[in-house]
């Protein structure tokens, strides 16, 4: 790192070939940081293909019945199934209802358009916990507690102004006289939609639906709150693998944390083709 | 749009459609709808149902849920035991972004390499950083081994690190700082470089620059990041139980507003913690932009 730092200062000034005391440091901190989030990873990886590990730097042995072993015993295959439905599920009802509401709000001003912006912008501040555990509640009131619709509706409260929040600043970059232009030739709304606009919404669309995607397949709390035994997510079953621990080795419980974090990384490789890493963690601010 | 253009200065009483698309009330309005509906469901509805039920305990009256929660020392513990750990952990995560995104602030190779394995943690989620966290700073993990192979601590001593206050507020760090670090880094690039240059040129110092230029444009943006962090790491829930210790020094507000509500079925006492909970955040949350009022929060001159 710091000799990328070093070669980078050097290509433009001669002024950072040597390296104050104070960079030494913050590279220091974020080589200590990165090394320590390597290490809290591969740990898990490296669990996760040994036989036994009690003490030492390295398992005694190596071996990949964990993971057939943990696919069998959490019956990942369907909880894969599940998680990807509601996944998928989540991608298309926020988009559904997240990119017309934006496209209203980033072209029209009207009165009380504050208290739309801020309707959508509390499901993102609450934290899932304060608002899930209400939610929960009312979820098992009207019997949809543990059930697959329970769990997709939970995971669209955070969805759908995610969505918003991120389309509304790609809209208003379009231009309207597109449109204006469309209807002046003639088109009827049916065609300025689905000629014009849609062609264009077509990458922010897939921004917002991968991150999304990301953040439903890794979202915790929401789901554990309302999910039931046969509408777990794959990161809810993990934390149920992992805090109801005993017959169970942690070896699988590993393979199990590696299979989840491969799809992550997955879906993170292919987010990060398509959006800037800032976006991942807050809206877009073009 | 087209609408809005119709005069009304020949019609006195011009039609009522006219004059709400005039300001800018009309059918595109409608596309609102769906999302409007779905928020007010799922979110404002079970949150107003939430805080009436907290007020409808078994026993004691309007308030009992509330009266129990703060007259039982261990339920209004959870209080101070979650700012004990949510505070400290935001403080060290904007304060360490700020010395680091100011150093790469400028353009260098790897930088978005660098961008993206700091996302990486992010995404991971809680639950598989808790995991981590069990097995690297375990007694027999790599963290402690390598302590103890530098002689730091000896040899069969290894330190307490998981099941504890350090645990979760390590998960706390690895899942926060990425997250602080980029929106710091976000707000910095937005701040114009030729601010600085022109103190450079008057003959500031780098402290000079960074304290009487940088850090005032930035500290509107380091407040709301504080807020930000202070928000995931108060409403800590997987980690603490998993790497912590959730009947003891991590039994944050949150395990509590969920054993309440989902472990002893007791719906008004759980929201009425879930109220609270929500209600100490947004304490914090007001004071910090109460003071975030102080501070010069105009132009910062755009991306450089």
């Amino acid at each position: 790192m710091a000799a990328i730092a070093q070669a980078a200062g050097a290509r433009r000034e001669r002024r950072a070939l040597r390296m104050r005391p104070g960079s030494w440091l913050v590279w220091a901190l974020v080589v200590f940081f990165l090394v320590n989030v390597l290490g809290v990873i591969g740990s898990v990886v490296l669990d996760s293909v040994g036989k036994t590990w009690f003490s030492g730097w390295t398992p005694t042995g190596y071996t990949t019945s964990n993971y057939s072993q943990a696919w069998d015993e959490f019956d990942l295959g369907q909880v894969m199934t599940v998680t990807f439905q509601i996944t998928l599920l989540v991608v298309g009802l926020s988009l559904l209802i997240g990119v017309p509401a934006s496209y209203a709000l980033a072209r029209r001003d009207f009165p009380g358009k504050r208290a739309v912006m801020l309707l959508f912008v509390l499901p993102i501040l609450v934290p899932p916990i304060a608002y899930g555990i209400p939610l929960a509640t009312m979820l098992y009131k009207v019997h949809l507690a543990g059930s697959f619709t329970g769990v997709v509706a939970a995971n669209l409260v955070p969805s759908v102004p995610f969505v918003v929040y991120t389309m509304t600043p790609f809209i208003e970059q379009i231009d309207p006289r597109l449109e204006q232009a469309a209807r002046m030739c003639g088109a009827p709304t049916r065609s300025v939609l689905g000629r014009i606009i849609a062609p264009l919404l077509l990458p922010g669309m897939l921004a917002a639906g991968i991150l999304v995607l990301v953040r439903t397949f890794g979202m915790f709390e929401l789901t554990f709150l309302t999910a039931g035994p046969t509408s777990q997510t794959l990161v809810v079953s993990l934390f149920s693998a992992a805090t109801s621990a005993g017959i169970r080795t942690a070896q699988n419980i590993d393979a199990m944390a590696v299979i989840y974090t491969g799809s992550m990384l997955v879906l993170l490789v292919i987010a990060l083709r398509f959006v800037n890493p800032t976006q991942l963690v807050a809206r877009s601010r073009d | 749009m087209s609408a809005a253009t119709v005069t009304v200065a020949d019609a006195p009483k011009a039609a009522l459609r006219h004059r709400l698309a005039e300001r800018g009330v009309d059918r595109t309005l409608l596309l609102l709808l769906p999302g409007v509906i779905a928020m007010a469901a799922l979110f404002c509805y079970p949150f107003i149902y939430g805080l009436g039920l907290s007020f409808q305990p078994a026993k004691g009256g309007v308030f009992g849920a509330y009266s129990a929660f703060f007259g039982d020392s261990f339920s209004e513990g959870t209080i101070w035991t979650t700012l004990g750990l949510a505070i400290p952990a935001s403080l060290i995560n904007v304060g360490l972004s700020v010395p680091i995104s100011y150093r790469m602030r400028g353009d260098f190779r790897g930088k978005r390499l660098l961008l993206t394995l700091l996302v990486v943690p992010i995404t991971l989620g809680t639950v598989l950083t808790a995991e981590g966290i069990l097995e690297y700073f375990g007694p027999v993990g790599w963290f402690n081994l390598t302590l103890q192979k530098l002689g730091l601590v000896g040899a069969g001593h290894p330190i307490t690190l998981v099941n504890d206050y350090w645990g979760v507020l390590f998960s706390l760090i690895i899942s926060g700082f990425p997250f602080a670090f980029l929106l710091t880094h976000s707000y910095l690039s937005g701040i114009h470089p030729a601010l600085e240059k022109a103190a450079a040129t008057l003959g500031a110092g780098w402290w000079q620059r960074f304290r009487f230029v940088t850090f005032p444009l930035l500290l509107p943006g380091l407040l709301t990041t504080f807020c930000l962090t202070f928000v995931l790491a108060f409403s800590v829930f997987p980690s603490a139980i998993m790497v912590g210790d959730p009947d003891g020094r991590t039994h944050v507000i949150s395990i509590e507003a969920y054993e309440q509500a989902l472990q002893n079925f007791n719906y008004p006492q759980g929201c009425a913690d879930a109220m609270i909970m929500t209600a100490a955040m947004l304490l914090v949350i007001g004071l910090v932009m109460g003071v975030r009022r102080f501070f010069y929060t105009g132009s910062t001159g755009g991306k450089g």
